[in-house]
């Protein structure tokens, strides 16, 4: 495919390697995570060399995540930032899962179900970083009763989470020409006023 | 520790029935805490057995030693001063270690398939070839009992000799208690002995003594004669109603189901809403319109070159 020249950068190479630093991290995490959750992914362990190798590693990656996804939180932050536009398109977003979006409201950068996403993915780090630290034998030792309560808080974040990113990786799969948006930085000017009009007309100064 | 003749009744982290044709008999050490004199031969004979040796440590004011259970001291005498209402003193010595719980707390957290087994003898074993080290059966355990170790990072605690048992014999602190204090048999027999004891100790004026087999676990398999049983508390705070926490049950039960069939759920929803309702283009008269704008810059550039 030979790429347009007018294309629209939508994420520089930082922000990119950002992203995909906590992406790979997440779903490393994940796939450890769910063989301790449940016996019936525990083989996944057998990924990270043993089941001792995954259950010594789980936490350093971790480490790894919450220090990048700070970054990236910090750098996206003030894009999401929700407004009355973005109340009005999750009032409406319905329509949209059901495929109609002639409707919905010009967008800025984000939509207001990637607001969401976003907010839910900044409680669930926090949640998850907090209550895996203090499940951290390793390095950490605190009075049973929080360990107990931590296992409850991280188990309930990483399901919560995990949820957020299924739809995330389906939402960036269904909207066709996004997943490029966050391999090599461009969209299609058609992309973005299709989906992001008022950040097109941002970033274009098309008045249309 | 692995390789038992014993037959598996629980095994962690499994989901399906463990081998449990034969039915075994249940076992149970029964410690008589108003018969124990505090001398240690039951922790000398389970290093002696068992092959471990805790480092030399330091005393810390009072006779318990080592001052703590740890990977390589699977027992530890807990000594405690008690103060009667009379105002004469009550020295009470209880051997802790693991209670080899009916409803045991560390197999229920343990994510490791088969490194925590419960025999149908009763006995709960830990098969650290198997352990992660990851600590949950510490988070699991009511009583505050695995440890994990430093040297290899598994988790370790009382057997109860099982390798001795699986062949006929008592585990080797019950063979080595001078005073027989520490009794081993059928958990039938032990309840039987144990009520005669208790008769006893009451003819003596312990109106409160009495068996700790606390129900919140579902029995235990090493249990104690009391003189106090109302106040287990007093034993270096043996917990009155153990139970394994609220905590560890939602986190090692309603979660794991929910959450696989939400996570089940949003997966194949995705994929089902794909197929169903397609995917979401960008409208064909944007792409054209798109197209047309190029096409028109590119006209005026070549205007311009001219």
């Amino acid at each position: 495919m030979i790429r347009n020249p007018r294309d629209i950068q939508r994420y520089n190479a930082s922000e990119r390697a950002n992203h995909w630093i906590v992406g790979i991290c997440f779903i490393l995490l994940a796939l450890s995570g769910l063989a301790f959750f449940h016996p019936a992914f525990f083989p996944l362990t057998q990924l990270f060399g043993s089941p001792t190798w995954a259950r010594i590693l789980h936490p350093y990656i971790g480490v790894v995540m919450a220090f990048f996804f700070l970054i990236m939180a910090l750098r996206f932050a003030r894009l999401n930032f929700i407004h009355k536009q973005d109340i009005e398109w999750l009032k409406r977003v319905g329509e949209m899962v059901n495929g109609d979006d002639h409707n919905m409201p010009e967008q800025g950068k984000y939509n207001g179900g990637q607001k969401v996403l976003f907010w839910g993915l900044v409680i669930g780090m926090l949640l998850i970083t907090v209550s895996g630290v203090l499940m951290w034998r390793s390095w950490v030792a605190v009075p049973v009763g929080v360990v107990r309560a931590a296992s409850v808080v991280h188990a309930g974040a990483a399901v919560f989470m995990i949820g957020l990113i299924i739809m995330h990786v389906y939402a960036a799969i269904w909207t066709r020409g996004t997943i490029r948006a966050m391999l090599y930085g461009t969209v299609t000017r058609a992309w973005a006023k299709q989906h992001h009009r008022v950040w097109y007309r941002q970033i274009t100064g098309d008045k249309r | 520790m692995a390789l038992q003749s014993l037959d598996i009744k629980r095994r962690s982290a499994t989901t399906t029935p463990s081998p449990q044709v034969r039915q075994t008999l249940e076992v149970a050490k029964l410690i008589d805490v108003s018969a124990c004199i505090g001398c240690k031969a039951c922790q000398a004979a389970c290093m002696e057995w068992n092959d471990i040796r805790d480092e030399v440590g330091t005393n810390v004011g009072v006779y318990d030693n080592p001052s703590d259970l740890t990977a390589n001291q699977w027992t530890v005498m807990r000594f405690n001063e008690v103060e009667t209402a009379d105002g004469g003193l009550e020295w009470l010595i209880r051997k802790d270690g693991c209670m080899h719980c009916e409803d045991p707390g560390c197999l229920k957290a343990c994510p490791a398939p088969g490194a925590i087994i419960q025999y149908s003898n009763g006995i709960v074993d830990f098969h650290e070839e198997h352990c992660i080290g990851c600590g949950y059966c510490i988070t699991g355990c009511p009583f505050n009992v695995p440890r994990i170790s430093k040297k290899d990072g598994k988790a370790y605690k009382c057997t109860l000799c099982s390798d001795r048992v699986a062949v006929g014999q008592a585990p080797a602190c019950a063979k080595v208690c001078p005073t027989g204090a520490i009794q081993f048999g059928s958990k039938e027999k032990m309840k039987e002995y144990a009520e005669t004891r208790i008769t006893d100790l009451k003819e003596r004026g312990f109106d409160n003594a009495g068996l700790y087999d606390p129900a919140g676990v579902g029995g235990t398999h090493v249990m104690y004669v009391l003189h106090h049983a109302d106040q287990p508390g007093l034993y270096n705070g043996l917990p009155k109603d153990p139970a394994i926490s609220p905590m560890v049950s939602v986190w090692k039960g309603v979660t794991k189901p929910l959450a696989m069939a939400a996570l089940g759920a949003a997966a194949l929803g995705s994929l089902f809403h794909y197929v169903m309702k397609g995917p979401n283009e960008v409208s064909k008269e944007l792409e054209d319109e798109m197209e047309r704008e190029d096409e028109r810059l590119r006209a005026q550039e070549k205007e311009d070159v001219k």
